[in-house]
């Protein structure tokens, strides 16, 4: 796989992956900005208001006719954070045409499309249809709010709202129910034309086609993009400690059969320098995988859980710990999942342990590289971190990780903040902190 | 004895393919130039093999149980998981139950052949005691309560209880904390003993490995024997009309949400599953998909949020047809489908809108084909319904517009139609 990133216009980036081998090809355009409580919401709801029509397919009538005509390529609205930068855009996905039948020039048409949808929207005397701003905003909302469907992910968000409350990062990337309901078309119309001009765009591509052909169909598609100062100055706020000296503790109550428990720790000084590798090979260790510490103790050993698996965001340098559990079990599986960090501390790693974990994180990266999904989002973290490894060589460095810098690594993390989801009724006597 | 090759030029595959002579299906897609390779160790027996004849015996088992055992399989007799011994040979491995089938996977990038004779070892290997089947009632019964609390589950199994109320596809598959505390050592050994054999089982393979080596392995570890395989009996229902038109249930969700279910009639199986799935699909693409009139309208005036799918799902001996996402106004959506309904039997369909909707079938089936995962247990499910899924692309190109609405007007007219909604508790 040829891997090249150049910038083939003020401020825009292409990161080009040659490979023969997928029969799809896979393109993302992100415009990048710093995350902010005031700006979230309406960075968020600009693809979508974008994807809703343009000026020369006027609606999503329009739109989808023109997309099942190239065999179904999809481009679709995508919002996510990598850190606190917030990246917001469209993502694509395309037949390759050597599967279709006769001559078909996709990839160009697929562009073409996209580029119209950032650059040339349906407007009204310049301005966002109202209407369709008004329809987006409010299936943002809904899906703000529909955030309490999954018990899972609900508990999650709100642990990390908790523990980051006086960072940027307690806002999600789709932004906050608060901001949206704020969001109106001219304000929205006018924050797009400085978002336009001044953001950073990432563009992705992986496919058949050569670097030259995509340099030259997204440089002909984005021609008329405004370029004015771009703003480079975005990245990450990482605080190496809680925030206070023992964790905080939040509870919240709702009517459901099994708890939820999540705790959220700061990666601390190992930040400063952060050795992605060494950390990865801990999360595996301690809590992601049928082979962690919490997985063999806290769901087989005491079968206090179905799940109970750490996850850790490395830009943010922070990690969480989730996991489902009958309401009275909250203290016996926090006390579990805290010890179990302390054995870890403590070097209570056995060499299976840890060449089950290495084998583990090194077999998913170079899995990556078989799927174009993974790879995109892989590089797009890479881009934004300023690093150019492929997953096989990050895969490298994970085999080379030892023991004592999984220690390490351990000992420098910290617990910041408790989250329970309990039942509503009196079912809660033991779960005090 | 060798696989025999069948190549699918128009999606670029090939596809290896054998019977051993104790009945294992294997199906291997080499991929060269791919670093994972996947395999999928599967048997047909799943939730709904509940009640069956076996050698002249009528039997019952308590719900949940194959669910159960998919658990229990990874504990090996020298007290080891195999899940820890394929990890530290650098397989991921996982395993799901599903209404009729049962499934044990591994994906990795080294020691392929090691890691699948692991696999195809440990599903040979039942080991259950007491003690271990108590202790898994404690995580079994947290996975059953996570689910209890999921508003998509339980929309799907209302919906179920309208439209099959006397089949066992109604119940969950991780059955309820009651129903599994039946479950003991003996009744694992003894399903387990029943179903668990080459003859019921398929192995797939996707990845870049030699055809042969997969055969050989399989020939190696696995009994000879063939054996036969308990009748499972469903029950009969040849009534297309739901037993009750609606149901609706509160729960903690921010807005109401819904899933309509239409029952369709599996067909024999074989070409005919493949094409009835294929018109089925096609079908569901033209009334509801993300460019049909209905959802586009359905969308712009605010009746459908964000989420909203479709699919068709034939399973145990059931079929169903089914629309589900969140709406403010449930009703509405259901009589906006009556009014599309009816349109589409006066009017049919358009011409051009249809040879579009075929175009971006085939393009979501290409897509499909990029992940192992999904190639692998397509294989096998598809195989167990009687075809080849590689066959799909191809046979896609005939199916006619006078065939898809033939199956709109029949299976949307408004009698048939049932729908389950779960309701915010506050609002």
């Amino acid at each position: 796989m040829e891997y090249t990133r150049t910038e083939i216009m003020p401020g825009v980036w292409l990161t080009h992956l040659h490979s023969d081998k997928f029969k799809t090809a896979c393109m993302s355009l992100n415009m990048l900005a710093q995350l902010k409580r005031d700006t979230a919401s309406m960075n968020a709801l600009i693809p979508y208001v974008l994807r809703r029509g343009t000026v020369q397919y006027g609606d999503m009538e329009a739109i989808s006719a023109k997309l099942d005509e190239l065999y179904g390529a999809a481009i679709e609205p995508v919002v996510r954070r990598v850190g606190e930068i917030q990246c917001f855009g469209f993502y694509s996905s395309i037949p390759e045409e050597d599967f279709l039948p006769g001559k078909q020039d996709i990839l160009r048409q697929t562009c073409a499309l996209m580029a119209e949808m950032l650059i040339a929207p349906a407007t009204r005397g310049g301005l966002f249809l109202p209407q369709y701003v008004d329809s987006e905003k409010e299936k943002m909302l809904q899906l703000l709010r529909g955030r309490i469907n999954s018990k899972e992910a609900y508990s999650t968000f709100r642990c990390v709202e908790e523990m980051c409350c006086f960072e940027d990062f307690a806002v999600s990337a789709m932004g906050s129910e608060s901001e949206c309901e704020n969001i109106h078309y001219k304000k929205l119309t006018r924050h797009y034309h400085d978002m336009l001009q001044s953001c950073p765009v990432e563009i992705f591509y992986c496919g058949r086609k050569s670097r030259r052909e995509v340099v030259s169909a997204f440089t002909d598609a984005l021609m008329p993009l405004p370029r004015a100062d771009i703003d480079y100055d975005i990245g990450t706020d990482v605080r190496m400690n809680a925030v206070e000296e023992k964790p905080r503790y939040v509870e919240e109550e709702l009517d459901v059969s099994q708890g939820k428990l999540v705790m959220g720790f700061r990666l601390g000084e190992c930040m400063e320098e952060p050795d992605a590798a060494a950390i990865f090979v801990f999360n595996a260790v301690y809590g992601s995988g049928s082979t962690s510490k919490l997985f063999m103790n806290v769901r087989e050993k005491l079968s206090l859980c179905y799940y109970a698996s750490s996850a850790v965001n490395i830009q943010k340098g922070i990690m969480l710990v989730a996991s489902g559990i009958e309401f009275p079990n909250f203290c016996k599986a926090r006390d579990e999942i805290l010890a179990q960090l302390d054995a870890v501390k403590r070097g209570e790693i056995t060499d299976d342990e840890l060449n089950a974990a290495k084998a583990g994180v090194a077999s998913d990266l170079r899995s990556l590289m078989d799927s174009q999904g993974e790879l995109e989002g892989f590089y797009l973290s890479r881009a934004l971190n300023g690093e150019d490894y492929s997953p096989a060589d990050f895969a490298g460095l994970i085999e080379e990780v030892t023991k004592e810098q999984v220690i390490e690594i351990a000992n420098s993390i910290e617990c910041d903040m408790i989250y329970f989801l309990k039942g509503e009724e009196e079912d809660n006597e033991n779960a005090e902190p | 004895m060798k696989m025999q090759s069948r190549e699918y030029p128009n999606i670029g595959e090939t596809l290896y393919e054998a019977t051993l002579p104790n009945g294992l299906r294997v199906r291997v897609v080499p991929k060269p130039g791919f670093s994972t390779c996947f395999a999928a160790f599967a048997v047909n027996y799943g939730g709904c093999h509940r009640n069956f004849n076996f050698e002249g015996r009528d039997m019952e088992t308590p719900a949940g149980i194959a669910h159960f055992l998919e658990h229990k399989m990874f504990d090996m007799p020298d007290g080891d998981s195999a899940l820890n011994i394929l990890n530290a040979n650098g397989a991921d491995p996982n395993a799901f139950t599903s209404e009729d089938v049962t499934c044990y996977y591994f994906q990795c990038t080294h020691s392929f052949e090691e890691n699948l004779r692991l696999l195809l070892k440990f599903v040979s290997t039942p080991y259950f005691t007491a003690d271990t089947v108590s202790k898994e009632q404690g995580i079994i019964g947290q996975e059953i309560g996570m689910g209890l609390d999921s508003p998509g589950e339980a929309i799907y199994y209302n919906l179920y209880k309208l439209l099959y109320p006397n089949h066992p596809v109604k119940d969950r598959i991780a059955g309820t904390v009651e129903s599994i505390s039946h479950i003991t050592d003996k009744t694992l050994y003894d399903c387990y003993n029943m179903f668990y054999r080459p003859s019921n089982m398929i192995l797939a393979v996707e990845g870049d490995v030699d055809p042969d080596m997969v055969l050989a392995v399989a020939k190696e570890v696995l009994s000879p024997q063939l054996h036969a395989i308990p009748e499972a009996s469903f029950p009969e229902d040849d009534n297309m009309l739901p037993a009750q038109k609606l149901i609706v249930e509160n729960m903690e969700v921010s807005a109401p949400q819904f899933m309509i279910g239409a029952k369709m009639k599996p067909a024999e199986k074989g070409e005919k599953a493949l094409r009835q799935s294929l018109v089925a699909k096609l079908a569901l693409r033209l009334l509801a998909g993300y460019s049909s009139p209905l959802y586009l309208d359905l969308y712009s005036k605010g009746l459908l949020s964000r989420n909203f799918d479709y699919e068709c799902n034939v399973t145990a001996g059931t079929g169903a047809l089914l629309l589900g996402g969140e709406s403010s106004d449930p009703d509405k959506v259901l009589e906006a489908l009556n009014q599309e309904v009816a349109r589409i039997a006066r009017e049919g369909l358009d011409s051009d809108r249809f040879e579009r909707a075929k175009r971006a079938s085939l393009g979501a089936r290409l897509r499909g084909l990029e992940d192992f995962e999904n190639v692998c247990v397509a294989l096998i499910f598809c195989l167990f319904d009687g075809y080849c899924v590689f066959d799909a692309t191809e046979m896609l190109a005939e199916i006619t517009k006078e065939e898809c609405e033939a199956f709109i007007k029949e299976h949307f007219s408004p009698e048939r139609l049932a729908v389950s909604i779960i309701k915010a508790k506050r609002s």
